[in-house]
């Protein structure tokens, strides 16, 4: 059985200081995983590492059976994987429609051509129609992305990720500062979109995690101490030792 | 600061605009008569091109370049090579075509140049274009078969056959070709503002690092705009050398790129038709402002300091964010107040006018004598009263600036407010 | 031997000179992040205070007072104008320095005019600092001073004797720009500001979290930049000449160097100084072409080759492009800089 995703001993050394030490990984297609672990743990620089946007001091990364440590950002992806930010990294002087219409033009084929009009491209501007509809949106079709509201700029963030028809889709705490009543929204626009794709999210609030992954990854100090379904790791002790402990609790009692 | 606007004329509008467009071209010069008319509006097309393909770097790309002039400047000379080769019987095309001669200069030199400078970008990739600037007027004065040495390479642009009677002799003939290539090159490069190059080179310069992880190699992207954006500045190039028939170092000089940044800003690099105010700014500027006072530069230095303090989306965002205020119907509540900055501020410009005038006088033409000619008036640059006078109307004019523009800004603030809410309101129909 | 050894120190006190430019410039760059167009502009007015200054008070406390003095300019600039532009960015910070850069250069020849101004100086730097005397028997010699007459002549017509002088103004102007390297030194390693400057030069972000007062240590950073580039303007601008174009002509030079350095390391703008320095000096003097050459090897070369402008071409026409080339070529093949840690 072939993985959408994986990680093989994959190290990261900043100068002298080893960040990530050895981390094994190996996602299925279709699967959902929540990276869970304490601030400061190298979830993120993970991320950065599977995306491209950092290079590896050792081990390998494979998507879809492919090596894709060493690549550039936009090699990998073209190869199938796209992922969102913590802070909210959209183009701020362009419109929604105009934001998710650029991120569906390399994937529809359209490359560096300057010989047709964007207007005319059917394609391009239908998934941007669909994609707006989706992330619910369309009701600010041609408001600026740096007029929207919070949460609607982290939707709009998930709609650039999403807008290629990546297979793997990473997600970097994709809630963040969100209201208790905007996050439950946002899971299920979460869910809605990344339909049948691999995904794995960076998150905090627990009780998004066990509602919503297949399996959870807990990273901390740059190693994976569990990576199981959710009622394992809930039961594992060094985990609870190291991290979920108090956190499990409260979610069980159902509240957080 | 304010957020950027879009501007979205209906279609209808758009033929309306073009033809307008097309009309002025056509029709100016049978406005301005002169001779000294046709020589600016001539400059003025080729200014205007210069400047919107500046503008694909700064406005469009986010790329700030200090050596535009190299491409235009290296466009000027291999145009006024061809130009020669053509007066020798050797090349075959006509005159009319030379400027597409100067646009693939501009590109060729753009392939090679820009490869190694869009490596980098934001303050490197400006430095690197200084960079390159220099190296090419470096290299001007040592290659004195390409550029002529110290006086440069002439043309003559009556050569080859005549096209349909013309011979581009008279100076409006080579306005009314200047002006066609001014209008395909408007058009084309208002085109590909609409492609997808053109607005994934917007996305490049709203997040270059978002666009890597939509697919797009930001490096290629900012290269291939280089290229571009070096074909069109080619020809306004090409188009100099026809319309001067000389071409000597400083068309690649620092002051020449300096210029097409200055003017390009000032005209607004934030809007499409921004720079085609600059271009048209400039050629004024050059050619008028230079010789109504040797204090020029001083002011231009000082209103570009201005703009880029105050207003940096330029005359074109001022433009439009009056536009929207009196499309908001709000335009009559704030026009007093505008009257009244206007105003102080001409007291508080005349009396530093003067001042600066005085000193200029002092400086450079104190062999003619002392009174110097100023808004009518005459002033004594060695009088006392003169300069007391001056600073007095200064910094009346000055305090009373002061007290309207506070007036001035709480009612924009109060209006922006209304227009914000009208727009909200709007919304949840 | 002697023409070696003087204009290596000619070149390396050039060099130094770009140092004390560089410096500044980078220490503002990486601290605030503004490449600041106008510094050649500060170096410019550093001069022409000190040649003011000097007229009133005298050489050697103007060399004091300008730098203080243009130091001061800097910091106002930086309250009144750059501060505005900060939250815009990058670019206009840019570009408000290059329109200051337009505005200091008139009001420069407006006030003192575009002539260049006899900035001399002061006599106990007039004369030599010490002269090489190579004589034909008797070999290499240096003097102090200025060697008198007759040690430069030989009574002997035949014995060959040449005399090289490297003034005085040279070798204080290494002197200068050393204390200065060691100063600057010893406040980044061993102060407590110096300690956050150093952190500034690769993480600016973290040092303004940290809580420092950032707007007040940007204008004193600014003013401290400027004030450095008006230090070597007094000493520039009385050792080579004070006139308008000098800001041109230094300018596009210590951007090269800072991005040949790498932008963000004082390391980098000192190697990159000394060596744009010495190849410029080394340069200018030499006459070869490659024609020269090919003729000393012996080479039988083409009537065609022989009319080739490349070719014709001697190593002293091309000195002036020669920084240029290097920015070129350190692009090319190693973007970072010679020692470049931040990306810019």
């Amino acid at each position: 059985m072939s993985y959408a995703l994986e990680l093989k001993d994959v190290r990261k050394s900043f100068g002298k200081t080893e960040i990530i030490r050895g981390v094994d990984l190996s996602v299925h297609a279709g699967e959902r995983v929540a990276v869970i672990g304490p601030n400061g743990a190298g979830k993120s620089t993970l991320f950065n590492l599977i995306s491209g946007r950092f290079g590896l001091t050792s081990g390998e990364i494979l998507l879809k059976g492919q090596r894709i440590d060493g690549k550039k950002p936009y090699e990998i992806n073209r190869m199938g994987l796209s992922r969102s930010f913590q802070i909210t990294n959209i183009f701020p002087k362009l419109s929604v429609f105009e934001n998710l219409r650029c991120s569906v033009l390399w994937s529809l084929g359209y490359k560096y051509t300057f010989l047709k009009a964007l207007s005319g491209l059917k394609d391009a501007n239908e998934r941007a129609e669909e994609l707006m509809e989706m992330i619910g949106l369309d009701k600010k079709r041609d408001t600026l992305a740096m007029n929207l509201t919070y949460a609607e700029q982290r939707a709009l963030e998930i709609g650039i990720t999403i807008a290629g028809g990546a297979e793997v889709i990473l997600l970097d705490e994709p809630t963040a500062g969100m209201s208790k009543s905007e996050t439950a929204r946002f899971i299920q626009l979460i869910r809605k979109v990344t339909e049948g794709r691999t995904l794995l999210t960076v998150e905090h609030d627990m009780g998004v995690v066990f509602g919503l992954a297949d399996r959870i990854a807990v990273v901390v100090y740059g190693e994976v101490l569990a990576f199981d379904t959710p009622e394992a790791v809930r039961a594992n002790a060094r985990v609870q030792e190291a991290y979920l402990g108090s956190v499990v609790a409260e979610a069980q009692a159902g509240g957080h | 600061m304010a957020a950027v606007y879009k501007f979205k004329p209906l279609n209808v509008g758009r033929w309306v605009i073009w033809s307008l467009f097309a009309l002025v071209l056509l029709v100016a010069p049978l406005l301005f008569t002169s001779n000294l008319s046709h020589t600016m509006l001539a400059q003025m097309g080729i200014a205007i091109i210069a400047c919107l393909s500046y503008n694909m770097l700064l406005g469009q790309g986010g790329m700030l370049s200090f050596g535009h002039a190299v491409y235009t400047g290296l466009g000027s000379y291999m145009a006024i090579h061809a130009l020669n080769m053509i007066s020798d019987g050797k090349l075959g095309i006509p005159v009319s075509l030379l400027p597409v001669v100067g646009g693939f200069s501009g590109m060729g030199f753009a392939i090679l140049l820009g490869w190694v400078t869009t490596r980098k970008s934001g303050t490197p990739f400006a430095m690197i274009t200084l960079g390159v600037a220099e190296l090419v007027f470096a290299m001007s004065l040592m290659f004195s078969e390409f550029f002529g040495g110290e006086a440069g390479v002439s043309g003559n642009r009556v050569a080859g056959q005549p096209f349909f009677g013309i011979t581009y002799g008279p100076q409006v003939q080579v306005y009314y070709l200047i002006a066609v290539y001014t209008f395909i090159c408007v058009a084309a490069m208002y085109a590909f503002t609409q492609t997808p190059l053109g607005r994934i080179l917007n996305a490049v310069r709203d997040n270059p690092e978002r666009v890597e992880f939509i697919g797009y190699n930001t490096q290629r992207v900012r290269y291939m705009a280089f290229i571009i954006s070096g074909f069109f500045a080619g020809i306004a190039g090409g188009l100099g050398a026809i319309n001067f028939e000389i071409v000597t170092a400083e068309v690649v000089g620092a002051a020449r790129s300096g210029g097409y940044l200055l003017f390009t800003f000032l005209g607004g690099a934030t809007f499409f038709f921004g720079p085609i105010i600059g271009g048209v700014l400039m050629i004024i500027a050059f050619v008028l402002l230079s010789e109504l006072t040797k204090a020029w530069l001083l002011y231009l230095g000082l209103i570009f300091l201005f703009m880029v303090m105050y207003a940096p989306g330029g005359i074109a965002s001022l433009i439009m964010m009056n536009l929207r205020v009196a499309k908001f119907g709000k335009l009559r509540q704030i026009w007093t107040s505008y009257l009244g900055l206007g105003l102080t501020a001409i007291v508080m410009l005349a009396g530093a006018g003067a001042m600066i005038e005085m000193v200029y006088h002092l400086q450079l033409n104190s062999a003619l004598g002392d009174s110097v000619k100023f808004m009518g008036m005459t002033l004594n640059s060695r009088g006392l009263d003169s300069w007391v006078g001056s600073a007095f109307v200064m910094l009346t004019g000055l305090g009373l600036f002061e007290l309207a523009r506070r007036q001035f800004a709480r009612e924009w603030g109060t209006i922006q407010e209304e227009i914000e809410k009208e727009i909200k309101r709007r919304e949840t129909l | 031997m002697e023409f070696f050894i003087i204009s290596m120190l000619n070149g390396l006190s050039y060099g130094l000179l770009l140092f004390m430019l560089s410096s500044g410039l980078t220490l503002i760059f990486s601290m605030m992040g503004v490449l600041n167009f106008a510094h050649a502009s500060f170096y410019m007015i550093g001069a022409y205070f000190g040649y003011t200054l000097s007229g009133i008070v005298g050489f050697w406390p103007a060399l004091i007072l300008s730098p203080l003095l243009v130091g001061a300019c800097g910091a106002l600039f930086e309250r009144l104008s750059l501060r505005k532009v900060h939250p815009y960015g990058h670019v206009p910070e840019l570009l408000v320095t290059f329109g200051l850069s337009y505005v200091v250069l008139e009001l420069v020849q407006l006030i003192w005019g575009r002539v260049a101004v006899e900035f001399p100086p002061p006599p106990v730097l007039q004369g030599s600092a010490f002269t090489l005397i190579n004589h034909a028997t008797d070999g290499l010699r240096m003097v102090w001073g200025a060697a008198p007459a007759e040690m430069c002549s030989a009574a002997d017509p035949a014995v060959r004797v040449v005399c090289s002088r490297f003034p005085a103004t040279r070798a204080f102007m290494m002197a200068v720009a050393v204390l200065m390297l060691i100063a600057l030194w010893l406040l980044l390693t061993r102060t407590r500001i110096g300690l956050v400057i150093q952190a500034a030069l690769t993480h600016p972000e973290t040092v303004e979290a940290l809580g420092h007062n950032v707007p007040r240590v940007f204008m004193l950073v600014f003013g401290a930049g400027t004030g450095l580039a008006g230090l070597a303007g007094v000493i520039g601008g009385s050792t080579f000449v004070t006139e308008p174009a000098m800001a041109a002509t230094v300018g596009s030079v210590i951007f090269v160097v800072v991005v040949v350095g790498g932008m963000g390391s004082l390391a980098g703008a000192f190697l990159a100084s000394l060596v744009i320095g010495l190849i410029q000096t080394f340069a200018v003097a030499i006459d070869y072409s490659f024609l020269s050459f090919a003729r000393d090897m012996g080479w039988q070369l083409s009537a065609a080759t022989q009319e080739n402008t490349f070719a014709k071409l001697t190593v002293s026409q091309v000195a002036p492009i020669l920084p240029y080339l290097m920015l070129v070529l350190i692009l090319i093949f190693r973007p970072k800089g010679l020692l470049g840690t931040r990306e810019g």
